[in-house]
């Protein structure tokens, strides 16, 4: 019997948040995180998590697992598993709603803020905007970014600051326009974001890098957006 | 008394997906208070899951490509009981949808020549059939739904629609007149219960497929747009067709894109042959969907199958060398070592055909409006109803969908309803206001479920519910079978509408929120049942063993599924084609 220890807080019931512990039997299964959420549920429907594609993604189910942020349903035991014991706690850093669901409001008002769209006002083609395949291999690594908010809610900058700093997930996107040859906006795009707090308090520390389930590198784009304020100034 | 508060919009869209974003940004760039109701943050939507690719003929990997060819595919595909009139407007419209995503910024794989990249899909010829393989199917890697629904997010934050995000659409309003006037919605992180008026009321709420053990489909695809039509009285269209997608991960169910076999790779059954050469002689792999899963379920039932029980097969991708992989298909190298454990590099992914897609749905015309069919069986409008996306049947995949076609589908029809509303609300949309009666009507559903007392979980029912169709509803059907699945189906209705909700809190109860898709999920599941049994014929993804030839006599016709009276009822397909004479239906092989 696996013992799983969950972060359970119901605002209409509980005054402060609590670890409930429960034995759940995975009959030696390497099944995901998310499994063993959905056999807890069909027991306790109270217990309250966000879950949709089931595949890594729609990027729902963002929660911390024995300490490592990470989508649950692409998180096998065998990762996440430690001394017998699994540990699920909300991603850190955002306002709890219930159990495992975070408010992402300020999450997605930084995103909002980069203008994460693209911005082209010269006349369109009849046809597509060409671009090469080496311009568009720039967007590989940038365009697969899910919003699942494991990266910026594991970042002690964003914990900070979270209504300055944009935060790793909406730099790479940022990053994610800035580097695409048809986006005409890239002054713009710098000048919003050339203050000593939306880039600047990234301090390398790359937790973002370790925890992205996708395998994206927010901080090698941040690193490139600094390059490119710092040659504007310039 | 009703009592609950009011919002009012000049358009309301439920759903978040790739066709109510579509629709939601044609109407938000046109200046009317448009909102988005939806279940989940819009970029959760299960369009998100869609791999290979988008088919339109845009002439980018053959210059001489036409629009004319795709048409006449997708005609056969659907086994000629897709509409003509709907799949010539797809097909002619689709290179200007594509366009316009391209312009908002869809990051797709490009050819050398800088026009957007375009792979092989099951199904696709050139020259109506007589010049080989077309690839036409449009593709951002193998990550397509994703690029796309996040692009028509964020056209839709560039155009501030108003979304109402994490809120679940519970009910149709309609007034005296039977027309639509919104919905009753419940916000669900604070649990309330807001009437959202609107003079247009769209749905494009997706697919089912929860309805089965086995799906590609997400948690959320619990066919809420069609449980909340039935309930309302409306009827629908050819919803015994479910396709079978043939590559879902044996076990774990997620999808493995066409765009694999489109890219080379082939089935093989447990002695290594390529058996869909005997199936299919000239497409072999590339046939269509529902062929090939026929074939794939057949080589399994004679013996053929692969593993401990021969209960799948194999896709086998590991000669088109990893740097093909990587560049083409790196999410599949992702999904497969996870869920099948099994390198595509290296060794063959284990497959089965698993439930992909709803064919039917709501019946819409053309431009999005929901039809019912009168006492003569003539069209009727629903005033103040649209569809679009999966949860209609417009009807553009008739018997069979044709790969990449859904993502089209979505564009071109959300787009399509969102111009036609905009039109309407131009010239002037005037309904009745809804009564306290109306209102309350449509909270009788959520009423019943809130004031549950007793009753069974609602994860054992949905468990049963998801066993009966799998078991007696699956990719073949047989009279008697389907006889005795629907005698269980009307066993497990009392139980689910009985079904137990203890906890009645309001701050994210999502226990509620299953409650409530579980009734969506039996109505489909029922009018699936009824409607399979009554299709007394084979045809696209409807292969029944006690009929096993295709009927044109009988039924080159649409059902239609009334709730009322639990009865099925005929609609004549569409042929009036405005460029060229209709085509008519042939003996279909491939």
């Amino acid at each position: 019997m696996l013992n799983v220890s969950i972060y359970r807080y119901n605002p209409e019931v509980d005054s402060e948040p609590y670890m409930q512990d429960f034995k759940v039997d995975t009959q030696g299964k390497d099944v995901m995180v998310l499994d063993v959420l959905e056999k807890l549920k069909a027991e306790d429907p109270t217990l309250t998590f966000r879950r949709s594609c089931r595949e890594g993604v729609c990027g729902s189910d963002g929660v911390n697992i024995s300490g490592k942020n990470g989508l649950a349903c692409i998180t096998p035991l065998s990762e996440a598993v430690k001394g017998n014991k699994l540990v699920i706690r909300p991603l850190p850093g955002l306002p709890v709603i219930r159990d495992l669901v975070i408010d992402m409001s300020q999450f997605y008002a930084q995103y909002e803020k980069i203008q994460p769209y693209m911005i082209n006002n010269t006349p369109a083609p009849a046809i597509e905007r060409l671009q090469s395949p080496e311009e568009r291999a720039k967007l590989d690594g940038l365009y697969e970014c899910i919003l699942c908010a494991c990266c910026s809610t594991a970042c002690p900058s964003f914990w900070w600051n979270p209504d300055k700093f944009i935060g790793p997930s909406g730099l790479l996107q940022a990053y994610r326009f800035l580097a695409d040859s048809r986006d005409t906006a890239t002054e713009e795009r710098l000048a919003n974001l050339d203050d000593p707090f939306s880039v600047f308090r990234c301090h390398g520390i790359m937790n973002c890098v370790q925890v992205c389930p996708k395998g994206l590198n927010p901080t090698k784009a941040i690193g490139h957006i600094r390059s490119m304020l710092i040659r504007s100034a310039t | 008394m009703a009592n609950i508060r009011t919002m009012s919009f000049d358009a309301v869209i439920v759903g978040g997906g790739g066709s109510g974003m579509r629709a939601a940004l044609q109407l938000a760039q046109s200046g009317y208070k448009t909102a988005v109701i939806t279940k989940v943050f819009p970029t959760r939507s299960h369009t998100v899951s869609a791999q290979g690719g988008i088919t339109c003929a845009i002439a980018s990997d053959d210059p001489n490509d036409q629009w004319q060819w795709h048409m006449y595919d997708t005609i056969k595909g659907s086994d000629y009981i897709g509409d003509q009139e709907a799949i010539e407007y797809m097909c002619q419209t689709g290179p200007e949808a594509i366009f316009e995503l391209e312009h908002m910024g869809l990051p797709f794989s490009r050819t050398e020549e800088g026009r957007i990249y375009q792979r092989p899909f099951g199904g696709q010829s050139k020259d109506f059939g007589n010049g080989g393989q077309a690839a036409r199917t449009c593709a951002a890697a193998d990550r397509t739904g994703h690029a796309l629904l996040h692009t028509l997010y964020q056209g839709n934050l560039k155009n501030e629609t108003t979304f109402l995000n994490e809120w679940y659409a519970v009910d149709i309003v309609k007034n005296e007149d039977n027309a639509v006037v919104g919905v009753v919605a419940i916000n669900i992180e604070s649990g309330e219960t807001v009437y959202v008026k609107s003079k247009a009321t769209v749905f494009a709420t997706g697919g089912a497929g929860r309805i089965y053990a086995s799906t590609t489909n997400a948690h959320i695809c619990t066919g809420d747009g069609v449980g909340m039509a039935l309930r309302a009285g409306f009827p629908v269209q050819d919803i015994e067709m479910w396709q079978f997608h043939p590559t879902g991960i044996h076990g774990a169910g997620t999808l493995v894109t066409e765009g694999c076999r489109g890219e080379g790779g082939y089935l093989i059954n447990k002695d290594g042959e390529r058996f869909m050469e005997r199936y299919a002689p000239n497409a072999k792999d590339l046939a269509g969907r529902d062929v090939v899963a026929r074939s794939m379920v057949l080589e399994i039932l004679e013996g053929r199958g692969c593993g401990e029980n021969g209960d799948h097969v194999y896709l086998k991708l590991d000669h088109l060398g990893e740097e093909t992989l990587n560049a083409k298909l790196p999410g599949i190298l992702e999904l497969s070592r996870t869920f099948a454990h099994a390198d595509p590099v290296k060794e063959p992914i284990p497959v089965v055909p698993t439930c992909h897609y709803m064919m039917g749905g709501i019946p819409t015309n053309v431009d999005g409006q929901a039809l019912t069919i009168d006492k003569d069986g003539n069209d009727q409008v629903i005033q103040g109803f649209y569809a679009c996306g999966e949860a209609a049947c417009v009807s553009v995949h008739g018997a069979n969908r044709l790969g990449g076609n859904s993502l089209l589908d979505l564009v071109v029809f959300g787009r399509a309803s969102g111009m036609f509303i905009e039109k309407q609300l131009r010239e002037g949309i005037n309904l009745k206001d809804a009564r306290e009666s109306d209102i309350e009507a449509a909270m009788v559903s959520l009423n019943r479920i809130n004031n549950s007392a007793g009753g069974e979980k609602a994860s054992v029912l949905r468990a049963e519910l998801q066993t009966i169709m799998q078991n007696y509803f699956g990719v073949f059907r047989r009279g008697d079978f389907m006889k005795e699945g629907i005698e269980k189906l009307n066993a497990l209705r009392p139980r689910i509408e009985n079904v137990a909700l203890e906890d009645k809190s309001n701050a994210f109860n999502t226990a509620r929120i299953e409650a409530l898709e579980l009734q969506n999920l039996f109505a489909t599941a029922e009018a699936t049942a009824i409607a399979a049994e009554g299709r007394t014929e084979s045809r696209g993804a409807h292969a029944r063993e006690d009929f096993q030839e295709r009927d044109d006599e009988n039924w080159l016709c649409h059902s239609v599924y009334f709730p009322e009276t639990k009865t099925l009822g005929k609609r004549g397909v569409n042929f009036n084609l405005k460029t060229r004479e209709a085509f008519e239906p042939k003996v279909r092989t491939y």
